[in-house]
């Protein structure tokens, strides 16, 4: 299966893309003292969609590349390959006004709110950011600000502090003030609760998903935190190593994870109720992911599985749909 | 409300208190120096080689100028070196380390090669070459000061906006569509302001020291009175021999007040700014 049928499958059985990823690639050089000596496989060749209205949860282990892909699909930097479209419009392609209105509709919400803040502003002239870069007319602005407060649920005495005065979960709800200022469709949300308590966590949560509702937005929701994508997504793609190596509706793949790895990473899920589990399936973790510099042949995650049979050492899996709207990346499903 | 944070500030800071009130009262003494100095300091007024006397309260020099005068009208020549030329370091500093930094690439390799180049001249030595080539007036001293102090400055404001450009809040800037000029409008120059400001008024202090040290060595404005020239005519016309410690001590204890207080505002000033240093 190459990848424009793999987005087609995937158009059929998850409905209408908002983003269309196809075959991206970005290698970063690492640099030796006189030239460069490899590259980092950050994103190897993932293809996915982004359904309309939904959200598709992209989780992986730290450094398996889940971040630049974000970051690529709102051209934060640019791809090494491949292409993005959104609303059927290769954004790599894109200049001047068409960009601008391009980012005018593609926002993200940064993981670390302290840094993503700057210290020096107030919450009105970070909120009152977007508008002033796109230069666009409020008629009272102060007026518009405090709106978009309570849609976070924040309020107007917060209007004139700064960033240090906040909470973390505080600062993360005026970063997606800030987002929603301009009306945007589709949202990256890069680990938007991983650097805050767990307690405040469900709140931003549920704001977003509430929001979600109200506004009909698409989100890309990245995370490390199985538990929190799970709540979140209506589709999951797992990442390994630059690699998309399973993909599906998200109870599916949670219920039936079909390949190892993702097996291996769910085992890793604590579970709340201790009776429970006891009951779950044993799935040892074995070693941790290789360099990312010089990935294994064949199937990057033969040296960790314990289904590697010795195609999987020669011969990179392609990912294929196991089941209708279920895309699994491992040999044990796909015809050699 | 800025106003309002500094006074604030000033009431627990000692050190930034009693900086500005140094320099305050000098501030005050240079520009009142016509009506409170009891004689004309380019006149004669008096005996030459005359010791403190009612008339005379710092005594006179060698040709009957009245010292306290010339002390006082001195005041004039340092401050205004001092601030002038720590204005041109920061100003040159602050315009190549910007370029350099947000550039990048060949021009920032460029600009600071220069700036290793110019910063590993010997400082005073060049000064003392370059005034004396450019003959010996304020301008040029001020001139000299600004060629050769600029420097660590530029690599400060190099480093601190390199840092800014790749900040996550500038990242996140980006992505909400800001262009490079609003960048540099809304998060660049704000940033730099904090840091330039205490750079400034202890990049004053270098200045006051290299004026005194040029007047010293006879190389200051000859028709300006400086206590650098203070302590150099001291010393050629014979104020150690004969021990007049009333003509020699005076304007070294100006030049290190002055020195001082600057050193206390700006060390405030840092505090102030970049509350990380509060304790």
């Amino acid at each position: 299966m190459n990848s424009k049928e793999l987005i087609n499958y995937m158009k059929s059985t998850f409905g209408e893309p908002m983003v269309e990823v196809v075959d991206l690639k970005k290698y970063f050089p690492v640099k030796g003292v006189f030239r460069t000596i490899g590259y980092v496989r950050a994103v190897d060749g993932v293809s996915f969609i982004v359904p309309k209205g939904k959200t598709l949860g992209l989780v992986g282990e730290s450094g398996c590349g889940k971040t630049t892909t974000g970051r690529l699909i709102l051209r934060l930097i640019e791809p090494t390959s491949g292409h993005v479209y959104f609303d059927g419009k290769d954004i790599f392609k894109l200049k001047g006004k068409k960009l601008l209105e391009f980012r005018r509709k593609a926002q993200m919400v940064f993981q670390d709110p302290y840094m993503s803040l700057d210290p020096r502003m107030t919450v009105f002239d970070i909120i009152m950011e977007p508008i002033r870069a796109h230069k666009i007319k409020v008629e009272d602005p102060q007026k518009f600000v405090v709106n978009l407060l309570y849609e976070v649920g924040l309020n107007e005495t917060h209007l004139y502090r700064y960033p240090h005065e906040f909470s973390g979960g505080q600062r993360q709800r005026i970063a997606v003030a800030r987002v929603l200022a301009l009306e945007p469709e589709f949202i990256v949300l890069d680990e938007p609760t991983s650097a805050l308590d767990v307690s405040v966590q469900a709140q931003i949560l549920n704001m977003l998903k509430d929001l979600q509702a109200k506004r009909g937005l698409t989100y890309l929701f990245i995370s490390h935190d199985l538990g929190v994508v799970r709540y979140m997504s209506d589709y999951i793609a797992v990442m390994y190593l630059g690699k998309i190596v399973e993909m599906g509706p998200a109870e599916e793949v949670f219920e039936k994870p079909l390949h190892p790895y993702t097996k291996m990473l769910f085992a890793s899920m604590p579970v709340p109720d201790p009776f429970e589990a006891k009951k779950k399936p044993k799935v040892e973790v074995i070693g941790e992911p290789p360099s990312p510099i010089n990935p294994p042949p064949g199937c990057r995650f033969h040296p960790r599985c314990q289904y590697a049979m010795d195609i999987c050492r020669k011969k990179e899996p392609p990912l294929v749909m196991a089941e209708k709207g279920h895309f699994v990346a491992c040999w044990l499903y796909a015809k050699k | 409300m800025g106003v309002r944070k500094f006074l604030l500030f000033l009431r627990h800071s000692k050190i930034t208190l009693s900086g500005l009130i140094i320099i305050l009262v000098l501030s005050i003494m240079a520009i009142i120096a016509p009506y409170i100095t009891p004689y004309n300091p380019h006149a004669i007024t008096g005996p030459p080689y005359a010791p403190p006397s009612r008339q005379h309260l710092l005594g006179t020099d060698d040709i009957g100028h009245d010292i306290l005068s010339q002390l006082i009208y001195g005041s004039r020549t340092s401050l205004l070196v001092g601030t002038l030329g720590a204005l041109g370091c920061v100003f040159v500093g602050v315009v190549i380390g910007l370029v350099a930094g947000v550039a990048g690439g060949a021009v920032d390799e460029i600009l600071m090669r220069l700036t290793d180049i110019v910063l590993v001249i010997p400082y005073i030595v060049f000064v003392i070459v370059l005034v004396a080539y450019l003959g010996p007036s304020i301008w040029n001293i001020i001139l000299s000061i600004t060629i050769l102090g600029w420097p660590s400055i530029a690599r400060m404001v190099r480093s601190y906006v390199m840092s800014l450009k790749t900040s996550l809040y500038v990242e996140a800037a980006r992505s909400l569509g800001a262009d490079r000029s609003y960048i540099m409008k809304y998060h660049i120059f704000p940033g730099l302001i904090p840091l330039i400001i205490p750079v400034y008024v202890l990049t004053i202090v270098d200045s006051i020291l290299t004026e005194a040290g040029l007047s010293f060595l006879g190389l200051g404005d000859p028709t300006k009175v400086s206590w650098g020239m203070l302590l150099y005519y001291a010393q050629i016309r014979g104020a150690f021999v004969r021990g007049m410690w009333w003509w020699v001590v005076p304007p070294g204890l100006m030049i290190t007040i002055t020195g001082l207080g600057f050193l206390l505002l700006g060390t405030g000033l840092e505090e102030y700014f970049n509350p990380r240093f509060r304790r």
